[in-house]
């Protein structure tokens, strides 16, 4: 993730963003081709297909509710210069304690146990979430590294869960006792599965959306990730600031994992998320850490899951597909990211002027002090 | 002053050449017509200031940056240096302050590194060349040493013995003595002599008078990109550091007498010592008062512990031990909130790191105080624009309060610091570099605004590298040498030459 490390000014998200789409389209042709079908009718399938009948309409919203989480959650803690690259896990350790609370919960009204069980599943996805900022904050240990290696720790305990206490023991299979009625969001249409979730998650996101754009804390926030020693001297605590966005982030992405239990799947199972964590950074990436980018990106790549599954039926190739376009698209995006920062790195410094020329040539000519790393040495 | 060297017989052309050396970045000439020589068996000093642009020279010369203008030539011939790979073949060889080692690995291995043919490394072959080269130029090295567990001064000899072992004729070093003790120092010349008598020959870049002259057959002066002149090594000192410091152009200035002491002090240090982790002394027990209404210039070659000094007073490095108090606070080792919220305003050297680029100049301006500019739970836009407006106006910056303050001009950079920190009305004022890559309306601009803060009662330290600056602005002048205070003096007793001797580590004051 290293060469995406670093944030977009805003003008140029939409280009971007459509370039992206494009290059991975022409990309993807070649495995589509080798799978036997025509790449425009393939495209067809997977983007506009789904957008023909009202079911499928609905079920893109449906595909959308948990990236909506999950790239909501990834956008802040990024916007922060946290690279929580843990939102699997943490949807993971939400989900699980929605189930847990929701298996528990008969006779409570609906209108305690969905607030309980959203409380219980941010709490474990910040929980999830607070030792690698911890250790972030205190040791500057990478956070990369650490997030991304608990997810599968996260998927072990679940795994653990299913095959031991939480087995079903009327099925026998290893999935968790279905939750109790008053524990299921409500759907909010007929004939769809699609349920309160998405409205949670649009509120969450508008809700990210004016925590960063209108409030102290979120000018506070972006500031850090824009300039974390800028952030400093200005008397923001930059360590307190990584930890908030790193707690939030999980919780939201504890959320979708609640969102999924209580909406989709009704109990836990082994296969809750097929790496709804990881579509989340391309949701962010591809939405610009925008709030309004994410909500574009997560139903683009909702109707492309959707799409990618019916165009298996329709054209006879592996509903795979759908992962390797998303997957060439994380890459080409991540890739653009890198080669716009190298484009625009001429025009920003003619923009800004003799001076900053001359303080870098100051720079340059090296008899300024650079204390010669005098820390690292022994 | 700018005599010629005394005769010194030349045998053929000299070792390295440079005739009319210039490079240009941006506005700033770095090297303006440089001619430099350096014969066969000799040790050229290159002396001068920060950013007299010794080091760019020299980068020239090992081909890491290419001239503008100008002629290099070895051994008579003109060579066109286009990587350190082309000084090498020509026989050159430079050792930086930042060694070019690989930790982990052993003597041996860092010496043949690079020059390994095939694809096959043999650590005895290796050895043994390590062991040649060390016993051929008389330089101590354990081949099987590691060299991360070596000392510095012995890294350092093992930079030097790579160079050697590439055939190198003319060494660069490239202020060899900043990273040594100072036995160190004493075995390094002694290594230099013997090499010298060998016929290497030496470029020794140094701001240091006392090394300068132990040390060089004949010193070449630099200040501002431009040669003042050479002489032989034997000239005194005082002389020397004339030539470094050059005459003063006094621009806006204090008017008036200097204060001989301020009001009350404001600022007191007292005792302040900041080490690396290392433990390594930049900061020794330093002690200074500023007084209200008072501008205490730090003079001083940069390096030498004034950044470290004004990272503690900003609150962005936390000191190892002693004091800083405003008024009753005490301020060591707080977090920068603390320090502003006592009153203490800062103008930081690095000024593009010290605000949020990508942010907007209002924004910028208020990001200190965002607590002041809220409606409920949310930023109150309506009056962050009106402050961001009224201050553009009253510091005269030329940028719309929505403009992004990566687009913005240096100057222009540094009067939105200015303003984001006087509009907090500061009892003190911690500034350094205030002027440096500014053009000259902006330097006057930000000299006039810290006058015009010294007249309304603010307590001000100055840490500058601008000579001028200093004398133009302080009352009173302290030098620091190797994280010491190593003179005080009034204003108007403040003369170049003593300042620069003291700046370069002589003629303490008693």
């Amino acid at each position: 993730m290293s060469l995406s490390r670093r944030l977009l000014s805003p003008w140029s998200t939409p280009v971007l963003a459509t370039g992206a789409i494009v290059i991975t389209f022409a990309l993807t042709a070649g495995p589509i081709l080798v799978a036997g079908a025509n790449p425009v009718a393939a495209y067809f399938e997977f983007l506009v297909s789904p957008l023909t009948s009202r079911f499928t309409a609905l079920e893109v919203l449906v595909a959308a509710t948990p990236i909506l989480f999950t790239g909501c959650a990834v956008a802040v803690a990024f916007k922060a210069g946290y690279w929580n690259i843990g939102a699997e896990g943490q949807l993971l350790l939400g989900a699980v304690a929605a189930a847990g609370i929701g298996q528990a919960a008969g006779g409570l009204p609906q209108l305690v146990v969905l607030p309980l069980m959203i409380a219980g599943g941010a709490l474990a996805g910040a929980g999830w979430a607070l030792v690698p900022a911890v250790l972030r904050v205190r040791f500057e240990i990478d956070e990369v590294v650490t997030t991304l290696l608990l997810n599968p720790v996260a998927l072990l305990f679940v795994t653990g869960l299913l095959h031991g206490p939480w087995r079903d023991p009327v099925s026998g299979f290893p999935e968790s006792p279905r939750i109790v009625a008053v524990a299921e969001l409500p759907q909010l249409l007929d004939r769809s599965r699609l349920h309160l979730g998405f409205l949670v998650a649009l509120a969450l996101v508008g809700l990210a959306w004016y925590a960063l754009a209108r409030t102290p804390a979120g000018l506070r926030l972006r500031a850090t990730g824009l300039s974390p020693h800028g952030a400093r001297f200005a008397g923001i605590d930059v360590g307190r600031t990584l930890l908030g966005a790193a707690l939030v982030s999980g919780a939201i992405a504890g959320i979708g994992g609640m969102s999924e239990v209580a909406g989709i799947q009704y109990r836990l199972t082994g296969g809750l998320s097929p790496g709804f964590g990881y579509t989340g950074i391309v949701v962010a990436m591809l939405g610009g850490l925008s709030m309004p980018g994410v909500i574009l990106a997560a139903v683009f790549l909702g109707d492309l899951t959707v799409g990618a599954s019916s165009a298996g039926r329709a054209l006879g190739i592996p509903s795979q597909l759908g992962a390797v376009v998303q997957g060439t698209l994380l890459l080409v995006t991540i890739g653009l990211l890198a080669l716009r920062r190298y484009r625009l790195a001429r025009p920003a410094e003619a923009a800004a002027g003799g001076a900053t020329d001359a303080l870098a040539a100051v720079a340059l000519a090296g008899d300024v002090a650079e204390e010669p790393d005098t820390e690292a040495r022994p | 002053m700018a005599g010629q060297a005394p005769g010194h017989e030349v045998n053929g052309p000299p070792a390295l050449e440079l005739r009319g050396v210039t490079k240009r970045f941006g506005d700033l000439l770095a090297n303006d017509g440089v001619d430099f020589d350096v014969r066969r068996g000799e040790v050229h000093a290159l002396l001068g200031e920060n950013g007299a642009g010794k080091t760019t020279l020299m980068r020239i010369v090992y081909g890491l940056s290419g001239p503008d203008a100008g002629e290099i030539r070895v051994a008579g011939r003109p060579v066109s240096i286009h990587s350190p790979r082309d000084a090498i073949a020509a026989g050159i060889g430079m050792v930086t302050q930042h060694f070019a080692l690989v930790r982990p690995m052993t003597v041996a291995e860092n010496l043949v590194l690079g020059r390994v043919p095939g694809l096959r490394l043999h650590p005895a072959e290796a050895r043994r060349r390590a062991l040649e080269a060390s016993e051929r130029f008389g330089i101590g090295a354990a081949p099987d040493a590691v060299v991360g567990r070596l000392s510095v001064g012995q890294q350092q000899r093992v930079e030097i013995l790579k160079a050697l072992a590439r055939d190198c004729r003319i060494l660069i070093l490239d202020e060899p003595t900043a990273v040594l003790v100072p036995h160190e120092v004493g075995a390094l010349f002694e290594t230099l002599r013997h090499l010298v008598a060998e016929g290497l020959s030496v470029v020794f870049i140094s701001h240091k008078l006392g090394e300068v002259r132990a040390i060089s057959d004949r010193v070449s002066v630099l200040r501002r990109g431009r040669l003042v002149g050479t002489v032989a090594g034997t000239t005194p000192e005082p002389e020397l550091a004339r030539m470094m410091v050059g005459r003063p152009t006094f621009g806006v200035m204090r008017e008036g007498a200097a204060r001989a002491r301020g009001g009350e002090s404001v600022l007191r240090i007292d005792r302040l010592r900041v080490e690396t982790s290392a433990g390594r002394p930049l900061v020794r027990d330093v002690t200074l008062e500023v007084g209200a209404g008072e501008i205490v210039g730090v003079a001083g070659v940069s390096g030498n512990g004034q950044t470290e000094l004004v990272e503690v007073l900003s609150g962005m490095r936390r000191p190892a031990a002693g004091s800083v108090r405003v008024g009753d606070v005490e301020l060591a080792g707080r977090r920068p909130a603390a320090v502003m919220a006592a009153g203490v305003g800062r103008i930081p050297e690095d000024r593009h790191a010290s605000l949020v680029g990508e942010l907007s100049v209002a924004y910028n301006l208020v990001l200190e105080r965002l607590d002041d500019f809220r409606r409920g739970g949310a930023l109150d836009e309506g009056r962050i624009r009106a402050e961001a407006e009224a201050l553009i106006a009253r510091f005269s910056i030329r940028a719309r309060p929505g403009d992004r303050v990566a687009t913005l001009s240096g100057g222009n950079v540094q009067k939105v610091l200015l303003a984001r920190v006087l509009s907090r009305e500061p009892r003190v004022l911690v500034v350094s570099q205030p002027t440096r890559g500014l053009d000259v309306g902006a330097t006057e601009y930000v000299r006039r605004e810290l006058l015009a803060r010294r007249a309304a009662g603010t307590a001000i330290l100055l840490v500058s590298e601008d000579l001028d600056e200093i004398l133009a602005l302080s009352d009173r002048v302290v030098v620091m040498y190797e994280g010491e205070i190593v003179g005080e003096m009034a204003a108007p007793e403040a003369d170049l030459e003593r300042l620069g001797l003291l700046m370069a580590g002589r003629g303490r004051a008693a």
